[in-house]
């Protein structure tokens, strides 16, 4: 019987199996950055035990750093005390380190694609749950915890139990002017945040064949908001136009060799999946959350739901108890919702196709007043590339901020964070109580979405700039 | 790691579902370079509300955590195992736990303990007649306890063999897998040249 892609990746990584045990995988790439790799390394120097592989690892720095003056040294101690170990133990365990300030410095799942590190059929593994993202190129790609970091960087293998298999196949074209962030967001409402527990997830279908690169890792990259282990789209010209000529893409016969096994990274028409979801992409329209988890969402035509409307208890009491956190009213409609700040970044939507299309839809246009317009690129090149197009031009003519790269608001681990009852509609991935800073609201969006709002100053799509 | 057998403790019920890892510990918490003193953030906003069960003075020494389903999703932090912990807890019961929490909990010592959501229900039934009860968690015989006589609870919860048997043993991961160099070695030695290095 024939295999699923993530069943082919699985397999070509298996260093040893046996019965009644996990399988140990080897991991072709670990990502590290300063928040949960300190204990790690700790944990090393304890056991007198070194970093296996070096040379398939790559530190950066993007959780803590801030995104204004960050040629001057970090104002919190705590948070400059964590760079500067991550700093120490990248030398002391010669680990190639991407520091605040080095041109190749950005989110961990920004920088990995950009440096061509990313690519088909690999095992990739990083301290933080959205690494999911490079599934995107057709690589197993998940979040692990410290004690897991220690374990890769003593070992370069996880013992993992495998998981099931599903499709999630989305047929249709998206309409214009609706992304990979609400056809995402469609479908973790459509599962809640538990529905892909324990499987790993493939997605695939017209809508999805039609994404960018870009669009694909958006997609991926919240696997992990309704609970997959990991999600992968199948390589195609897609992927290998976007890989080819990248700093760390293979080259020449070795490039030849690595394209004809990447065409190999299918889907076997004879192979099964333990379970599929179908949906239609014609049918999806601009999607927006309104409550404290990535599920609560609703079209952005819609209305803030009724919980008595909910039929299940524990959906019901979770949607009283985010109403009241989120301070709306049921019935409400969602395009009346007024927000204070509008953030554009993240490893969801912070590449340079993301800050192109914002910027193309500002254009010509005032943030609101009231309302402020946080620009973030996701890295140092995707902010020099977006200055190359003249992109921070437009928002700063439009009265937005333009910033430094990093994680920034997404979980307001540096300053960038929203005040008590703050309202946000921000294109990162978590809308959790004061996930953006302590009684923060957060509505997750698109970027179109995005852009709108920050021009009217209530959740709007951009054909209400239209009106 | 210490072994783990059973534990009778202090149950304390959080009738929450979706408790997600930054509501356990938020991201401002996580400063720290060592694996000690995250309790300070152990639900932090919480924590605020005099009422939330664990300023109840029944509860002051809870060390058994009832959640509702879905505990621990969203970030991958161990820091939320590590707080959870430092604050004294030794079990989470709930009716789902989210992977990388359930793995982290493994792998530092924390027991994750999945019941069918009825015992949930029922446990915080006895919790909220009993306030300050104990529950015992049994990791040989897999089995959770609460009460006494024809109301007593006793029911099976579920955990992978492997993570048991490591928990029972108090086993380190890398030093199981080191005695597999051999193997590593030898994989090692088959990979494709074009596969990318980050040091050349």
């Amino acid at each position: 019987m024939g295999k699923t892609l993530a069943e082919k990746v699985w397999d070509e990584h298996v260093v040893r199996s046996a019965a009644g045990e996990p399988d140990l995988l080897f991991i072709d790439l670990h990502l590290i950055h300063e928040v949960t790799s300190p204990q790690a390394f700790d944990g090393l120097r304890l056991a007198g035990r070194s970093v296996r592989r070096p040379d398939l690892t790559l530190a950066t720095e993007d959780h803590n750093v801030p995104t204004v003056d960050w040629d001057k040294p970090i104002a919190d101690p705590v948070s400059a005390t964590q760079v500067e170990t991550l700093r120490k133990n990248a030398a002391e365990f010669g680990v190639r380190l991407h520091p605040l300030g080095d041109v190749e410095q950005g989110i961990v799942h920004v920088v990995g694609p950009q440096l061509g590190l990313t690519q088909p059929g690999m095992t990739i593994v990083c301290g933080d749950s959205h690494t999911s993202t490079h599934g995107a190129f057709g690589a197993i790609a998940f979040g692990i915890g410290t004690s897991e970091v220690e374990h890769v960087l003593a070992t370069q293998t996880l013992p993992q139990a495998k998981p099931k298999t599903m499709a999630v196949t989305v047929n249709g074209s998206l309409p214009a002017g609706v992304t990979a962030k609400d056809l995402v967001l469609t479908l973790i409402t459509h599962t809640g945040t538990g529905g892909g527990q324990g499987y790993i997830v493939e997605y695939r279908g017209q809508a999805i064949e039609e994404l960018s690169m870009e669009g694909r890792m958006t997609v991926c990259n919240m696997s992990i908001e309704w609970g997959a282990k990991a999600g992968l789209i199948a390589p195609d010209q897609t992927t290998f136009d976007y890989i080819e000529g990248k700093p760390e893409a293979p080259k020449g016969a070795d490039w030849d060799a690595a394209v004809a096994h990447w065409q190999t990274l299918v889907t076997d028409a004879d192979a099964t999946f333990d379970k599929e979801i179908v949906l239609d992409a014609s049918t999806m329209t601009p999607f927006v959350t309104w409550g404290t988890n990535p599920g609560q969402g609703a079209p952005l035509g819609g209305v803030v739901p009724t919980p008595s409307d909910f039929e299940d208890e524990q959906d019901r009491i979770a949607a009283e108890k985010a109403l009241e956190y989120m301070g709306l009213e049921a019935g409400t409609p969602l395009r009346e919702v007024k927000v204070d700040t509008v953030f554009v970044g993240s490893c969801t939507n912070g590449r340079i196709e993301d800050l192109r299309l914002a910027a193309d839809i500002i254009k010509g246009h005032k943030v609101a007043e009231g309302t402020r317009l946080l620009v973030v690129p996701g890295s140092v090149r995707v902010r020099m590339q977006a200055m190359e197009e003249g992109l921070d031009q437009v928002f700063i003519e439009a009265g937005a901020e333009w910033r430094g790269a990093g994680c920034s608001m997404c979980l307001g681990m540096n300053p960038d964070q929203l005040a008590p009852q703050e309202r946000s509609a921000s294109t990162s991935n978590r809308n959790f109580e004061g996930r953006q800073g302590k009684g923060g609201r957060t509505h997750l969006v698109s970027i179109p979405v995005a852009a709108a709002t920050a021009v009217r100053g209530t959740l709007s799509s951009p054909a209400d700039l239209e009106a | 790691m210490d072994k783990f057998t059973t534990h009778t403790g202090v149950a304390a019920p959080l009738k929450r579902s979706n408790v997600d890892t930054d509501q356990i510990i938020p991201a401002v918490y996580l400063k720290r370079v060592t694996r000690n003193g995250f309790e300070d953030g152990l639900f932090s906003a919480w924590r605020s509300d005099p009422e939330f069960v664990l300023n109840k003075p029944e509860y002051a020494s809870a060390s058994v955590l009832v959640a509702g389903p879905d505990f621990g999703t969203g970030s991958s932090r161990e820091h939320a195992v590590w707080a959870l912990q430092n604050y004294g807890f030794k079990v989470v019961i709930s009716s789902r736990f989210a992977d990388i929490f359930r793995g982290n909990s493994g792998k530092a010592g924390l027991l994750a303990a999945q019941v069918d959501e009825k015992v949930v229900q029922k446990i915080w039934d006895h919790l909220d007649d009993h306030p300050g009860a104990t529950v015992t968690v049994d990791l040989e015989s897999r089995t959770v306890r609460a009460g006494e006589g024809p109301d007593a609870i006793e029911d099976s919860f579920d955990i992978d063999d492997y993570t048991r048997w490591r928990l029972l043993e108090g086993l380190d991961d890398i030093g199981i897998t080191l005695g597999h160099a051999d193997a590593i070695a030898a994989f090692e030695d088959q990979r494709p040249s074009w596969k990318p290095v980050t040091i050349h």
